[in-house]
C-alpha cells in the first residue's frame, strides 16, 4: 500500500497525519511547527554515516554484533515463555517458525537477521535509507532469509499505521536512547503488538555510571563507537521506561542488566542494570 | 558419486563374529547416502558443512553434527581421500587400538555408537599401573576397589565400522570415499566469500564451514595463517598383538618406564593383549625384524627384567617416606605373538597456535599429535568433536550463519585451555624418562611415588585424563 493511499483512506484522522511524516522525514508539516515524531534526524545521519562498516567485525559495531549472543536468545526464549513460540520447537532448526516479529531501528540487521534465521517472518524498519540499503544488500549473502526478511524504510509510527496490531513480538535494541520523544515512540511500538505480544528493548541507563561507560569510555578513551553516537540526556532509566510501557498497556515481565567486556569482546546478563539493560515486556489483552 | 562402504565381517564360526554379521543386518546400502546439495550462483555444489578426511574423529565429527536436531537442516559432507575400504573384524584383533577415557564413551554414547561397539567387543581397565624401571616408584590408578572401568581398549577398526555404519543413518549427512582434495581456497577474515575445496579431479565444492580432520600433515591447516610447531622424537612406536601365558583376569594396563623408552601392554580379552613399546628408532627396526621367539623374549625383557636400581633415588625415597607402599604387581608374562601383527609408526607431536580462521577448524590429530606414552591421542580428538559439535548448535540456535560468529574462537580457547597443559605435561614426562641421568630419575621417581601417596591428586589427575 503506498503512503498516498493511506492517505486518502484514512482521511484527517490523527493517523493519516503521522503517516505523512514517511515522506521526507521532515518535521515541518503544513506551516505547522514540527509535528510529534519518533525520529531524531541527526542521529539517523549519524547513524547512516556508519553504514559501510556496519558488517564489520572488527569496526565500531563490534559489541552490537555480540549483543547477539544475549538479545537473540532473549527473544526466543522469551517468547517460549509468554507461548506465543510453540516448545514443541524447542531445539530445533527453526524455533521462532510461524512468528512475525518486527525490528524497529533495524539499522544494517544485526538483530534481524538472526531472528529470520531461527524461522520468524521479520520484518525490519529504519529511518535511515541507507541503513537499509545496507541490511538488503547483507541479506542476500545468505539464501536461507530469502522469504523470511523484509526491510523497508520508514518509521515507527508510519508502520504502525500499515500494521498495526500485527505482530507477536517487537524488537527495537539500542534504539530508543536516540529518540526524543520516548513518550510517543513506546506508543507506536505498543500500537504494532499483537494482543499478549512481547515487546523487547535494550537500552542504555542514564546513570553516572553509564555516562562514564557508554560515552566517555565508549567514545572517547577506548573509541568503541564514534563520538557524538550518544547523547546522555536521552538515556533513559529502567522505571521511566517501565511506566511508560504501563501506561500503553504492557508489564514487565523481565529486566536484566547487560555487561560489556570490551577486551575479550563478550557480554554477560547480569544483575547490574547500571549500564547496559534489557526489558521484556508484555502486552495485556 | 556416493559410495558405500561396504562393511563386511568375515564369517568365522564362533559367537562374536556372528554376533558381529547379525547386526550387520542393519541398512549398509542407505539411500540417505544420496548427495544433497543444491547448486550455488558459482556452480559448484555448496554444502553447509564439508569435513575433510574421514579417520575416526572426521566420521565421530559427521556423526555428532547429524545427530543434533538444531543442525538436522544443514547439509554435511565428508570426504575421504582413500577408497571404501571393508572393514574386516576377524576373531584375531588388530594391532591398532586405542585406550579410550570415559569422555569418549560419553561421545560414544551421545551419538548411539556405544551399544554397537560394546556388543562386540571391548576390554574394560579396572586398573593401570606405571612404574619405572631403575627405581622402585609405582603409580596405579583404579576406582576404590576395581568397580568401574578407568578405561576401555577398543580395536581402531571397530571405532571406524561403528561410526561408519551410524554415519550411514543419518540423512542430512554423506560421505565421498575416493575424493581426494587436491587445494582449498579460504575466505580472509570479515569478506563474505565461503570457501572453496577442489577435488583430484577438478570437481570444486563449496560450503559455509570446513572442518579439517585430515589427520597429521593437514593440508586445511597448511592453508592456515597458523604456525605449527614440530618435535621428532626419534622414536617409532612398535605395535603387536601378543598372547599372554597365564589367562586370568586380564584387566590391568601396564606401562613401564625403560631406560631407553615406554613399554605399554593393554588388555583386549583375558588371553591377548595389545603391545605399544615406543623405543628409538634403531631398535624399533629390530624388534618388527626379529624371529618371533626372540621378540615375545625382548617383551617379557622389557617388562620383567630387574634393572640396577639407582641407591641415591632408593635412599631419597626412603627418606621421604614415600618408598612404594603398594607392592608392584607383575605383568602376565607373553607367550606368542600373532603372526603380522607387528608393525613401527614415527612418533612425534605437532602442536599449532590456532585450531580456528573465519569459515574454518581444526579437529583431531590436524590440530594436535601426541606421543601415545599417555593413551591420550585420539581422546583428545574426540574431545575436539564433542566441543565443536556444541558449540555449533549453539552458534546456529542463536541464529548465526555456520562458520560466522564468535563461536568457533569458543571452541578454539576451550581445547586450547584443554589440550595445552596435556600436550606440555606428555612432552615433559617424555622428556624425564629419556633419561637416567641420576638427578632426574630422582626427580620423577619422586614425582610418581608423591602422587601415588596422595589420593587427591592421583583423583584429579584421574579427571583430567578423563577430560
Ligand atoms: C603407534 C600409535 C599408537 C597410538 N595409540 C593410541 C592410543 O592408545 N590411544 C589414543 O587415544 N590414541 C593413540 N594414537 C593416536 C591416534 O591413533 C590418533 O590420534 C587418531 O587416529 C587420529 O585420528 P584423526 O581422524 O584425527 O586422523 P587420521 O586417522 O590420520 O585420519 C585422517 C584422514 O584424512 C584423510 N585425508 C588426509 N588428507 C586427505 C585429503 N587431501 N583428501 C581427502 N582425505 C584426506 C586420510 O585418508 C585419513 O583417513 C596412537 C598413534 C600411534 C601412531
Ligand atoms: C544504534 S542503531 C541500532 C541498530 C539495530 N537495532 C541493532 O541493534 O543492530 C539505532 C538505529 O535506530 C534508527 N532509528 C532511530 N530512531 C528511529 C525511529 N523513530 N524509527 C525508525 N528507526 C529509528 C537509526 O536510524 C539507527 O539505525
Amino acid at each position: 500500500m503506498s503512503v498516498s493511499t493511506i492517505v486518502s483512506s484514512v482521511a484527517k484522522s490523527r493517523s493519516a497525519f503521522l503517516c505523512q511524516s514517511v515522506r521526507p522525514f521532515t518535521t515541518v508539516q503544513n506551516g505547522h511547527k514540527s509535528s510529534q515524531t519518533s525520529v531524531d534526524p541527526s542521529t539517523v545521519s549519524h547513524h547512516s554515516k556508519l553504514a559501510e562498516n556496519w558488517w564489520d567485525d572488527s569496526g565500531f559495531l563490534k559489541a552490537l554484533q555480540s549483543m547477539n549472543s544475549l538479545r537473540v536468545p532473549l527473544v526466543r526464549d522469551g517468547l517460549f515463555q509468554t507461548g506465543a513460540a510453540c516448545s514443541d520447537r524447542k531445539n530445533t532448526p527453526r524455533p521462532l517458525e510461524g512468528l512475525n516479529i518486527v525490528d524497529v531501528g533495524c539499522g544494517g540487521g544485526l538483530l534481524s537477521e538472526p531472528l529470520a534465521r531461527l524461522g520468524a517472518s521479520v520484518t525490519g524498519i529504519d529511518a535511515s535509507a541507507e541503513l537499509i540499503e545496507i541490511a538488503q544488500q547483507h541479506a542476500q549473502l545468505d539464501p536461507s532469509l530469502q522469504n523470511r526478511l523484509t526491510y523497508i524504510h520508514t518509521l515507527a509510527e508510519t508502520h504502525a499505521c500499515e500494521a498495526e496490531a500485527k505482530y507477536d513480538a517487537v524488537v527495537s535494541s539500542e534504539v530508543i536512547e536516540h529518540v526524543k520523544d520516548k513518550h510517543f515512540f513506546i506508543e507506536q511500538c505498543t500500537k504494532l503488538l499483537k494482543p499478549r505480544g512481547s515487546l523487547f528493548i535494550t537500552t542504555l541507563n542514564r546513570t553516572t555510571l553509564s555516562w562514564l561507560g557508554g560515552v566517555v569510555m565508549a567514545e572517547y578513551v577506548a573509541r568503541l563507537v564514534p563520538q557524538g553516537t550518544h547523547q546522555w540526556e536521552l538515556f533513559i532509566q529502567p522505571s521511566e521506561l517501565q511506566i511508560m510501557l504501563e501506561k500503553y498497556g504492557c508489564f514487565t515481565k523481565l529486566l536484566h542488566g547487560m555487561c560489556y567486556n570490551p577486551l575479550t569482546d563478550e557480554w554477560h546478563w547480569s544483575q547490574n542494570v547500571s549500564i547496559n539493560y534489557a526489558i521484556h515486556a508484555v502486552k495485556t489483552d | 558419486m556416493a559410495h558405500v562402504s561396504s562393511l563386511l565381517f568375515s564369517p568365522v564360526a564362533n559367537n562374536i563374529s556372528k554376533k558381529l554379521i547379525l547386526s550387520n543386518a542393519a541398512p549398509a546400502i542407505s539411500s540417505n547416502l544420496i548427495q544433497r546439495c543444491y547448486l550455488s550462483s558459482a556452480g559448484s555444489h555448496n554444502y553447509d558443512i564439508i569435513i575433510a578426511g574421514g579417520g575416526l574423529v572426521g566420521t565421530a565429527m559427521a556423526c555428532a553434527l547429524g545427530c543434533s536436531k538444531i543442525l538436522s537442516e544443514k547439509k554435511i559432507l565428508l570426504l575421504e581421500g582413500a577408497p571404501p575400504k571393508p572393514i574386516t573384524l576377524k576373531d584375531t584383533y588388530s594391532n591398532r587400538v586405542s585406550a579410550i577415557n570415559n569422555s569418549s564413551v560419553g561421545l560414544f554414547q551421545d551419538i548411539q555408537v556405544w551399544d554397537d561397539i560394546k556388543g562386540h567387543r571391548v576390554q574394560e581397565v579396572r586398573k593401570m599401573q606405571i612404574w619405572d624401571a631403575s627405581s622402585p616408584s609405582l603409580i596405579t590408578f583404579s576406582d576404590e576397589d576395581l568397580s568401574k572401568p578407568v578405561a576401555y581398549i577398543i580395536e581402531n577398526d571397530l571405532m571406524q565400522w561403528a561410526l561408519t555404519k551410524r554415519l550411514g543413518d543419518i540423512p542430512n549427512s554423506s560421505v565421498r570415499y575416493s575424493s581426494k582434495i587436491k587445494d582449498y581456497v579460504l575466505p580472509k577474515s570479515s569478506s563474505s566469500d565461503v570457501p572453496l575445496v577442489i577435488l583430484e579431479n577438478d570437481e570444486k565444492l563449496t560450503c559455509n564451514l570446513l572442518i579439517g580432520a585430515d589427520g597429521v600433515n593437514s593440508k586445511v591447516r597448511s592453508k592456515m595463517v597458523t604456525s605449527v610447531q614440530r618435535t621428532d622424537y626419534n622414536q617409532m612406536g612398535v605395535v603387536a598383538t601378543l598372547s599372554i601365558s597365564d589367562s586370568t583376569n586380564n584387566i590391568v594396563a601396564w606401562q613401564r618406564f625403560l631406560p631407553d623408552g615406554v613399554i605399554a601392554l593393554l588388555p583386549l580379552s583375558e588371553s591377548t593383549s595389545s603391545l605399544v613399546w615406543s623405543t628409538s628408532v634403531e631398535k624399533a627396526k629390530s624388534l618388527v625384524n626379529l624371529p618371533e621367539e626372540s621378540f615375545v623374549d625382548a617383551v617379557n625383557d622389557a617388562l620383567l627384567k630387574e634393572y640396577p636400581s639407582n641407591p641415591f633415588v632408593e635412599s631419597l625415597l626412603k627418606n621421604l617416606n614415600l618408598a612404594a607402599s603398594v607392592d608392584c604387581q607383575i605383568p602376565p608374562s607373553i607367550k606368542d605373538v600373532q603372526p603380522n601383527s607387528r608393525a613401527a609408526f614415527p612418533l612425534g607431536s605437532t602442536s599449532v597456535s590456532r585450531y580456528v580462521n573465519s569459515c574454518v577448524a581444526l579437529i583431531g590429530d590436524a590440530a594436535h599429535r601426541v606421543h601415545p606414552l599417555a593413551g591420550q591421542g585420539v581422546n583428545i580428538g574426540f574431545g575436539d568433536v564433542d566441543c565443536l559439535a556444541h558449540q555449533l548448535e549453539n552458534a546456529v540456535y542463536q541464529g548465526y550463519q555456520l562458520g560466522r560468529g564468535h563461536h568457533l574462537k569458543i571452541y578454539q580457547s576451550e581445547r586450547l585451555k584443554n589440550t595445552l597443559p596435556k600436550m606440555k605435561a606428555i612432552h615433559y614426562l617424555h622428556s624425564l624418562y629419556q633419561s637416567s641421568f641420576t638427578p632426574i630419575v630422582a626427580l620423577r621417581s619422586v614425582g610418581l611415588s608423591l602422587v601415588h601417596s596422595m589420593p587427591f591428586v592421583k583423583k584429579e589427575l584421574i579427571k583430567r585424563a578423563n577430560l
